[in-house]
């Protein structure tokens, strides 16, 4: 009886510790919130009291400031289709060395894998030089061509390690059907992948929508994204802030969206990402 | 079919798979990469890519005798990097250990601790700026605590803790996840029978937790020790390595070498020296705690 009370004693104050915890993690986000719904002399007067109205000026000003629909359609475009192409590219090719585990395509994989060490700045300045000789600098496609490139080490890896437990047996019968070793991946196998394209596409939406320095270098002022705006609107106007605030708010939105509507699969596709590693 | 039919079959599948993929792959990573080598010995600069002309070890002799800037880079990066780390594990395990009880609000306060990942360091480091500018101070005049009184941004050490801290509450809730994942992994009848033999807390984390976790914490080791030390976005914009260069990681010192004193030459035999350095400490560390895992 006494353990007992003792135990739920503990547990509440661990329940406790958790909110007090929250409440701290949660202080950057209220001081954004309230101060893109200020005016600049409240927020210099006090930036933790609530705004006195809850006007949408702020927004409206900083949506053309930063010209929130093109960046946003920017950065969901290059998003969208480099993640759509490295789904592709990189089932297949673990799909690939899965199967035909021949010395080659061993090394292959080992080659993937080990190039994951090399940070950017190895090797993005001779990439300049690759992206003008090849026509990639400032078009969609160059961009998410390097997408590909970087992001296919990790992507083929989750693939392996997953495909590695999809049993042969219903392959086989496919085969026996008359069907084509591309129908066999695409209509039998890839949906079978669908837990970890979940993690893939999940993993590469966070990394690519917030990449900065990638599309600065390849797509600068033809393909501003929401990174690029942001930065370029704090070159600016340093002590704009009610401005700034509702810049960062507007172009945290769409990723939050993004993170409360699928997190199940988010919290997931974390946990089997770093496991399988 | 054929023995030839079926070769020709095969070398199709290997082209059809693996190709794209693989020239992708080599376009805008194994080329640059080997080109790196090339050109961190010439002369190279951002107006004419085509030029490069060779040097030599000018510049490796110029980066090890002259570049203090770099070298405290080096300095500042990897002070960043073993404090943060160990900061940023030791609440992620704490907040997993918490989390792995079972209180009413787990689901919310993981969904929270986890929030701040999914912001980009860029974005985050600006929230930061204005939190550490007005916020504090605001805070500092209600609570008259004088943490906060600071200019946080403005001296060399509090800038120092100002990007750990950032760095700490973005990363933290990512490796929580992994280490929550792992301590679910680990068997009720294991802590139950410690219990019964009169272990305490303390001990059974020592004795069986740790041990039993040993992978998450190899990977989390290794995701916080690469992130911290490429560290770049939230460095730009939360301190622009400022004051000064007190604040200035390899990463940053190299895209400013590069891009604004358009000395890609320079920049590149600075990129190289820093991948061995990525590369050993990677090696390293997967290397030890791997050992640590077979030896328990």
């Amino acid at each position: 009886m006494r353990r007992e009370r003792s135990y739920s004693f503990g547990l509440l104050t661990s329940e406790a510790l958790g909110i007090a915890l929250a409440v701290i993690f949660l202080v950057p986000f209220y001081f954004l919130l309230v101060n893109s719904f200020k005016t600049l002399k409240e927020i210099l007067l006090d930036a933790a009291k609530l705004p006195e109205q809850f006007g949408l000026d702020n927004f409206r000003r900083a949506w053309n400031a930063i010209d929130f629909p093109v960046v946003f359609m920017h950065s969901f475009t290059i998003t969208v289709l480099s993640v759509a192409g490295l789904v592709i590219i990189s089932s297949m090719a673990a799909y690939r060395f899965v199967r035909r585990p021949t010395l080659f395509n061993r090394m292959l994989f080992s080659a993937f894998i080990a190039a994951m060490i090399i940070p950017f700045q190895s090797v993005m300045l001779p990439l300049m030089r690759i992206t003008s000789l090849f026509e990639l600098r400032g078009h969609l496609y160059g961009i998410v061509v390097c997408y590909f490139g970087f992001g296919i080490s990790l992507s083929m890896f989750l693939y392996h390690g997953f495909i590695k437990s999809v049993p042969r047996e219903v392959e086989e019968a496919a085969v026996v059907d008359g069907c084509s070793p591309y129908g066999v991946f695409w209509r039998i196998v890839f949906p079978l992948l669908k837990p970890i394209t979940a993690t893939v596409i999940i993993l590469n939406v966070l990394w690519i929508w917030n990449d900065y320095l990638l599309p600065v270098l390849v797509v600068n002022n033809t393909y501003t994204t929401i990174p690029i705006a942001i930065q370029k609107f704090f070159g600016q106007y340093t002590r704009k802030w009610d401005l700034a605030m509702a810049a960062l708010t507007l172009s945290a939105l769409p990723i939050i969206v993004f993170f409360f509507s699928l997190q199940k699969y988010i919290v997931e596709g974390i946990t089997s990402g770093s496991v399988k590693g | 079919m054929g023995a030839k039919q079926k070769r020709l079959s095969e070398w199709l599948q290997q082209t059809v798979f693996v190709g794209p993929g693989l020239a992708f792959f080599l376009l805008i990573v194994v080329a640059p990469f080997v080109m790196g080598f090339y050109y961190s010995f010439t002369e190279w600069d951002g107006l004419d890519l085509d030029k490069a002309k060779w040097t030599g070890f000018a510049n490796v002799r110029r980066i090890f005798m002259e570049d203090d800037r770099f070298w405290s880079a080096f300095r500042f990066t990897a002070k960043f990097t073993v404090v943060s780390v160990l900061i940023t594990n030791a609440l992620a395990f704490a907040l997993a250990l918490l989390l792995n009880r079972a209180i009413k609000t787990r689901k919310a306060l993981r969904t929270i601790f986890f929030l701040p990942n999914i912001i980009g360091g860029l974005l985050l480091g600006y929230i930061w700026y204005f939190i550490f500018v007005r916020g504090f101070s605001t805070i500092g005049e209600k609570t008259g605590i004088g943490l906060f009184d600071l200019t946080w941004l403005g001296t060399p050490n509090t800038a120092f803790w100002g990007i750990v801290i950032v760095f700490v509450w973005q990363t933290a809730g990512y490796m929580m996840i992994i280490y929550i994942a792992a301590l679910v992994g680990v068997p009720k009848e294991l802590s139950e029978a410690a219990k019964i033999d009169g272990a305490s807390r303390l001990q059974m984390l020592r004795g069986i937790t740790i041990p039993l976790i040993m992978p998450a914490i190899t990977i989390c080791l290794f995701l916080t020790t690469s992130n911290a030390f490429r560290m770049f976005d939230l460095n730009l914009s939360l301190t622009a390595g400022g004051p000064g260069y007190a604040t200035e990681s390899i990463a940053l010192n190299i895209y400013r070498e590069s891009l604004t004193n358009n000395r890609y030459g320079l920049g590149t035999a600075k990129a190289m020296i820093f991948f061995f350095g990525v590369a050993a400490i990677t090696v390293t560390q997967v290397l030890l705690t791997k050992r640590r895992e077979v030896e328990e």
